[in-house]
């Protein structure tokens, strides 16, 4: 049986090779029990040969990989009877209606006979699948086939969900459904699931991955990347007043806090600032006041927040130094 | 093997509710009813020394080369094209019950085809009123010879259909396999260099397996154990082959 202290996914130095070509070099990251992570990576970054891995589908060059605390290479049926999984394009049998399909998967996947009329019931229910229960998948539109996978996924109850970009070429009201359904999720089943759509993955995920390359170049909370990342806040400023004067009384705020960029002021003699600082709390307040104090017209401030698209752009840039050559002039991130 | 039956009766399934079953079931009545109809045209012509049932068995190759690629070479390679043998292979069934599951249906389909063409006989009896033309010996002997020989050409053709994701790559595959097996052992076995001394080992395999030759002693009511086996271990590793192609695939793809 599987040890009920171990994390629910546990990866170390996981390498795959496929004909000398690396598809993931040396991963390594845990998932807690009941945690939703998301998985980010740029295309051919490893993402989907990481996901089929972890459901023991291919086997790793080297490292090990634990489900549950059992390992997928040697224990790999204990292990898929504890994972539901979508595959990346979410393949399905196009001449199956949606009902029969979710039979067929149940009873593969052990569910009892007893109670897999109802738990189908209860899937297509939350999946908002029932009008087209007796529909074809191959006459499907695309959001009801996703959700089709999603529903299989989630079917037999598995403590572990696998998914590869479930909400792919979804309108934006099914991402919003999806969403719904992964966040009732949590708690009760980890999931580990990938993206493209990196704000569907801030709202949803307690936890961020990023991996390019074969590498994880970063991971926490979005919270925490931002701080490992970036290493500083940025404040939007529209001043207009003595700006020669500007540098010192910046310094005296805060030591670190200064100009990075600063535009031509326009015809109303406002000019708009970028300013960078090392600092993580608010200088919002101190920031105003010494400007009104020192004879400076403050017409807006703005401490800006990076997006995870910042952070995505910002660690794969990162990781793409590292790999390769360094450059003469360094990424100011 | 807790899933055999459940992958069996999906498949089973998949098969009835498949319009493309009707269709291949029709036209391989239509071809074998044609066949049969020649035969007895010829035996109204001039009296033979066989019979009619010898006749339409010995001709089982031409339905084996056409219908066996088109029956299996869907099973794997299609499942492998739009990667649904992804989401199978990820529940908890193995490699193993995948393909015996898809191999049992395609073997029920081809001997319920070949079982309806008894139809003919009993068609032929019901309307000439002559019990010589349904001797019940070369019948039964070559039903039993289509049952058996089927479970090796199925396997055959499953073997293909796990070696490429296109299945007009795997159903030719499957014909050239079958044809070698079929036709190319026979021309082995008519080869004189194949008779001289330091052959004569291999000469005594290649006339082992010798199909026409097994057909002749089913037919006269022959039932030799050394037959079976044949048949028995060429599916055997013929299915053996098929689950370590799937997989290999897995390793390499």
């Amino acid at each position: 049986m599987s040890d009920p202290a171990a994390p629910a996914i546990e990866v170390s130095h996981l390498v795959k090779t496929f004909g000398g070509v690396t598809a993931v070099s040396d991963i390594s990251f845990n998932v807690a029990r009941g945690e939703i992570v998301g998985f980010l990576g740029p295309n051919g970054a490893g993402k989907s040969t990481t996901m089929r891995i972890l459901t023991g589908y291919l086997p790793a060059t080297s490292g090990s990989v634990k489900i549950l605390g059992l390992p997928v290479a040697s224990r790999p049926d204990e292990v898929k009877r504890r994972i539901g999984y979508m595959p990346e394009n979410n393949p399905l049998p196009e001449e199956m209606r949606v009902s029969e399909y979710m039979y067929f998967r149940g009873r593969l996947k052990e569910v009892p006979r007893r109670i897999l009329g109802p738990r189908i019931d209860e899937v297509l229910e939350v999946c908002d699948l029932k009008r087209v229960r007796h529909k074809l998948i191959g006459q499907l539109s695309k959001g009801y086939r996703q959700r089709v996978g999603i529903a299989e996924a989630i079917l037999a109850e598995p403590p572990v969900i696998i998914m590869d970009e479930p909400t792919i070429g979804l309108d934006p009201h099914q991402i919003l459904i999806v969403r719904d359904l992964i966040a009732g999720l949590r708690g009760r089943m980890t999931v580990i699931i990938s993206s493209h759509i990196l704000p569907e993955i801030e709202v949803t995920c307690d936890r961020v991955l990023i991996i390019n390359q074969g590498r994880v170049v970063a991971q926490g909370t979005p919270g925490d990347l931002r701080r490992d990342i970036f290493g500083h806040s940025t404040y939007e400023l529209d001043v207009a007043g003595p700006l020669a004067t500007l540098p010192a009384l910046l310094s005296g705020i805060e030591p670190t806090l200064r100009v990075d960029q600063q535009q031509e002021p326009r015809a109303d003699g406002f000019t708009h600032l970028t300013l960078h600082t090392g600092r993580e709390d608010d200088l919002g307040e101190a920031l105003v006041r010494e400007l009104l104090a020192h004879g400076f017209r403050v017409r807006s401030l703005t401490r800006v927040h990076p997006t995870l698209e910042d952070l995505f752009l910002a660690a794969t840039r990162r990781s793409w130094d590292v790999v390769a050559p360094p450059s003469p002039r360094e990424h100011p991130a | 093997m807790k899933h055999y039956l459940t992958l069996l009766s999906h498949e089973i399934r998949m098969l009835l509710v498949s319009p493309s079953t009707y269709v291949a079931a029709t036209a391989f009545l239509a071809f074998m009813g044609f066949i049969f109809t020649e035969i007895l045209s010829h035996y109204s012509k001039s009296p033979q020394e066989l019979s009619p049932t010898h006749v339409f068995f010995e001709l089982f190759w031409l339905p084996v080369f056409f219908m066996v690629p088109l029956l299996t070479m869907k099973c794997l390679a299609e499942e492998r094209r739009l990667g649904t043998i992804e989401t199978l292979l990820t529940t908890p069934v193995t490699t193993t019950e995948v393909v015996l599951g898809k191999y049992t249906a395609a073997y029920l389909l081809y001997v319920g085809l070949w079982g309806s063409t008894g139809g003919f006989f009993y068609i032929l009896k019901r309307f000439s009123g002559d019990a010589r033309f349904l001797d019940p010996g070369p019948l039964i002997g070559g039903y039993l010879f289509i049952g058996i020989s089927g479970l090796l050409f199925i396997a055959i053709g499953v073997f293909a259909s796990s070696l490429s994701r296109n299945q007009a790559v795997a159903g030719i595959i499957a014909f050239t396999l079958l044809f070698g097996l079929i036709i190319g052992m026979r021309s082995l076995g008519e080869a004189t260099w194949l008779a001289q001394g330091g052959m004569a080992s291999l000469r005594d395999a290649v006339d082992y397996a010798q199909i026409f030759t097994h057909r002749d002693d089913f037919t006269r009511g022959v039932v030799d154990t050394r037959h079976l086996l044949f048949y028995l271990s060429g599916t055997v590793l013929a299915l053996i082959f098929s689950i370590l192609g799937v997989e290999a695939k897995l390793l390499h793809s």
